[in-house]
């Protein structure tokens, strides 16, 4: 369906635009982002008090977070919605990502040393390496059956995790035997982890400081003085001015990755990935060498992954093995988002991106927040034991602190019975039946192309929602 | 002439599978290493170490004896894995969280009944419920739970262990995987996600995140060469005191007849109550699994099932009744073993499960999806890599190797050793 160019009767961008809004895709994601916004203004106003300044960094906390969401979903969606690859490394992608970063822009003098070359280097080696370890696993694995696929992927993934937090690569020096080439001190820095002095953070605190890499040493620039004291004035702090622009640099990439899906899915390139998906025996008898091109689309998904875990990961400045970017929870926090907004569907990602990230990922824990405010005073207890102790004397008072107390463990109850849920009931998730069809023109649109009265193309090609669904279009079997 | 065909075969094997046989050249290179390792060969070309070095041989008895105790408690959480995915063709991701569940569960009891027992009880029943997830209460070391000092506890435990997986296995097959039963495979993997970060979640919300001690060591039995004899005994101070010439009486101390190694002196394996109970808890539970399958027409109706489901249906086997037989049985196997590994280890926390999933994935994808035998072999296999590749390579790297290990044998024969073998 790349027929989604404008239709000739208006022209104009802010036509355009309007009718985007008003039924396309963009104005579904402005609707959904808009309840999330009033929703988190009202736990910031309800909770421990904070004043604007509360709000606006509960806004920006909840931004930020579905920006890298979307964007994780967004290339995990290239693998599982476009070519039906069930890989549940994207954890280990991302580490390799981050790991190569970290190694190419480290000072050459640090513990552990790297090669001290500028960020664009670091970025796009980072996205290069995880594009080649993408295609080392998936050469041999992508012959295998969906489920085994998703194994050997997670065991990729606990793989470079493991060899990450081991001794042996804490500091090593490469081609050291090798004739010909310059010895080459690296290092992962094994538990004690890697200083990532230059980030993509670095960009962005440059308007503001004259010295990006120790704010504090330098001064501010015209545009951090009055950009800084303005908001300050409105009671935000600082840091959360400098992170809210670090969040629009997201978001910019955030519809990087969304026109680059959008490209890709409605390229001959793409067409072929969807007629794997659908059925590869056929795809492969009209004689597309159907290997060729899942590693191909393998390896670009892993770039993406890559550079998604690096925007994320190196912010901090600094990063170990054990962080939560790593672990193989957060694949399947990225895939949960993804099952949300429904597999195949861009849209749909980034919707799934930003219900995740507000409802599930931070939602319970503001909620707790209010709760603790209001209803409970003193300590809560430490153990379950003593939260269940009191219930013999008609106590709940305990129970429901230490509940409030450990929230973060049992949002991970929730996240797993809302997988659950949307499994049994709706498998295709919220956008998942905009099956993207693999023809180049709309098969449903039998009226020619005078249908101007009617609904358009969704934006990412998908069927627009009040259109019959297509006979076969409802579930998607592998 | 029969050594003839035999060359001819094996030269049509290679030229028809040469990545199996590159892979068989790797694993005998290995073999010829290890051997040499342990005889003390080294071959060297200039400076540098080509094959052998030296290992001494009670090392590798050691490592090959940890492989098989971590190898029997995998590949008996691994049955349940693997008759799961042939009979309801789904990769159960939360049989992890089924072992911790078993373990938790058995413990629980353990703790209590030995609380009860020792005296040491200081009246706080929940905090030995909880297996000491809170500051009041005996520590680990009062209670010493093991097979020889608290017999009735360690047996109670496992009993209870199986019952409460078995529980959880089949409310969670009723509530989750049955309404979706006609789904795909990859659909039921990814709500086996969600079950799996659930029950994890749960245990860690009741039992805590912490990692906790469960008993305190336990006898050992120690295997010895003395002055050229093989001895056993209890403690190794009384090896000490034996090769030295005197044996205090009251220690346990035997020498085995018919050995002689010359002057041969030191200990070769020290083998704890704990990795006994194991070994012989999983034999047992394993030759009674061979023996309920082969003789009953449960096993043929699994097997039947694992075919074909809808012609199994057709013939008349009640399905439904079966795959709970299914879940009875691979739930039951996780909690003995998730019981049985914690015992073994001595610790207990909420991501033991998790942390064996991939083990015991690997195992089962080893064996070929769908035998039970397979599960044993593969279970055993993955154990001996882990704990024999250690000869080569950091143990930070063990748990890698055996995952390599896995997706070798996924390229090279995704079949599995066993393939082709459904249940039993």
């Amino acid at each position: 369906m790349s027929g989604s160019d404008p239709p000739t009767t208006d022209g104009s961008v802010r036509d355009r635009l309007r009718t985007e809004l008003r039924e396309g895709d963009a104005g579904l994601i402005a609707v959904v982002m808009g309840s999330i916004y009033v929703l988190f203004t009202i736990f910031a106003v309800l909770g421990p008090a904070q004043g604007v300044g509360g709000v606006v960094a509960a806004l920006q906390a909840v931004t930020f977070w579905t920006a890298l969401y979307a964007m994780l979903v967004l290339a995990l969606n290239l693998h599982w919605g476009y070519a039906g690859l069930f890989n549940i490394g994207v954890a280990g992608f991302m580490a390799v990502g981050v790991y190569t970063f970290a190694a190419i822009t480290a000072p050459t003098g640090g513990t552990p040393p790297g090669l001290g070359l500028p960020l664009w280097v670091g970025v796009v080696g980072g996205m290069l390496m995880a594009a080649i370890a993408g295609a080392v696993i998936s050469l041999p694995a992508l012959r295998l059956r969906a489920d085994y696929l998703a194994i050997v992927t997670v065991a990729f993934s606990e793989i470079v995790r493991l060899s990450l937090l081991s001794t042996t690569f804490e500091q090593f020096t490469l081609f050291a035997n090798v004739p010909f080439l310059p010895d080459i001190p690296l290092g992962s820095g094994a538990g004690r982890g890697i200083n990532i002095p230059i980030n993509p953070t670095i960009p962005v605190k440059s308007l503001y400081y004259t010295n990006p890499g120790n704010p504090a040493s330098g001064s501010r620039t015209a545009v951090g003085e009055a950009v800084i004291s303005a908001f300050g004035a409105a009671g935000v702090r600082e840091t959360v001015v400098v992170s809210l622009t670090y969040t629009l640099v997201l978001i910019a990439f955030v519809g990087l990755f969304y026109w680059l899906l959008r490209r890709i899915g409605n390229s001959p390139f793409g067409r072929v990935l969807k007629a794997i998906r659908e059925d590869e025996l056929v795809a492969n008898s009209l004689g597309k060498d159907t290997r060729l091109f899942k590693v191909k689309v393998f390896m670009v998904g892993c770039a993406l992954m890559g550079l998604g875990g690096i925007l994320w990961e190196t912010q901090k400045g600094y990063t170990d093995p054990t962080a939560t970017t790593f672990m193989p929870i957060q694949t399947f926090y990225i895939f949960i988002a993804l099952m949300i907004g429904g597999a195949g569907s861009n849209t749909g990602s980034v919707l799934g991106g930003g219900l995740f990230a507000s409802l599930l990922f931070l939602g319970p824990q503001y909620v707790s927040r209010i709760f603790s405010k209001y209803f409970v005073s003193g300590d809560p207890p430490t153990t379950f034991v003593a939260a269940v102790g009191p219930l013999g004397s008609l106590d709940p008072g305990p129970l429901f602190a230490y509940t409030l107390q450990n929230v973060s463990s049992l949002r991970f109850v929730l996240v797993g019975v809302v997988l659950i849920l949307l499994m049994q009931y709706r498998p295709t998730g919220l956008l998942g039946h905009r099956k993207e069809v693999a023809a180049s023109i709309d098969l449903f649109d039998r009226e020619g192309p005078s249908d101007s009265d009617g609904p358009r193309p969704a934006a990412d090609g998908g069927r627009p929602p009040d259109r019959s669904v297509p006979p076969e279009g409802g579930d998607r079997d592998e | 002439m029969a050594a003839t065909e035999r060359v001819a075969d094996l030269r049509l094997e290679v030229a028809e599978r040469p990545k199996t046989a590159l892979f068989g050249l790797f694993v005998l290179g290995l073999g010829v290493d290890l051997l040499l390792k342990v005889l003390g060969v080294e071959v060297t070309v200039g400076s540098t170490t080509l094959v052998g070095g030296t290992l001494a041989a009670s090392r590798l008895i050691t490592l090959v004896w940890d492989g098989i105790v971590v190898g029997l408690g995998i590949g008996l959480a691994g049955i349940g894995l693997s008759m799961t995915y042939s009979i309801l063709s789904f990769a159960n991701f939360a049989h992890g969280d089924y072992i911790t569940t078993g373990a938790f569960a058995g413990w629980a009891v353990a703790w209590l009944l030995a609380g009860l027992g020792s005296g040491v009880l200081d009246g706080n029943i929940l905090y030995l419920l909880t297996v000491g997830f809170g500051p009041e209460g005996p520590s680990a070391a009062d209670l010493s739970v093991n097979a020889v000092s608290n017999p009735l506890a360690v047996v109670a435990g496992l009993v209870v262990a199986v019952a409460a997986t078995v529980a959880v296995s089949l409310v969670l097959d009723r509530l989750v995987f049955r309404p979706m039963r006609d789904q795909s495979g990859i659909a039921v993997l990814i709500a086996s996600i969600g079950v799996a970060l659930a029950l994890r979640y749960l245990l860690v919300f009741v039992f805590g995140a912490s990692n906790r001690g469960l008993t305190a060591g336990g006898p050992k039995l120690i295997l010895a060469g003395v002055s050229g004899n093989v001895a056993l005994a209890t403690e190794r101070s009384t090896i000490i005191l034996a090769s030295n010439g005197g044996v205090p009486s009251d220690a346990f101390y035997v020498e085995l007849p018919g050995v002689d190694f010359g002057s041969y002196t030191a200990e070769i394996l020290s083998v704890t109550s704990a990795e006994v109970t194991l070994v012989v808890t999983s034999l047992v539970l394993m030759v009674a699994l061979h023996l309920t399958l082969q003789r009953t027409k449960l096993g043929k109706a699994m097997r039947a099932m694992a075919d074909n489901q809808d012609l199994a249906r057709v013939t008349g086997i009640p399905t439904e009744r079966v795959v709970r037989a299914t879940w009875v049985i691979g739930g039951g196997l996780a909690g003995a073993s998730g019981f049985l590994m914690a015992l073994e280890q001595g610790t207990l926390a909420y991501n033991l499960g998790w942390v064996l999933l991939l083990l015991i994935f690997a195992a089962v994808i080893l064996g070929g999806i769908g035998s039970i035998y397979g599960a044993m072999v593969g279970g055993l296999l993955i154990g001996l890599t882990q704990s024999v590749s250690l000869v080569w390579i950091p143990s930070s790297f063990s748990t890698a190797a055996a995952f390599a290990i896995m997706i070798l044998v996924l390229v090279i024969r995704p079949d599995g050793l066993f393939g082709g073998v459904t249940t039993a």
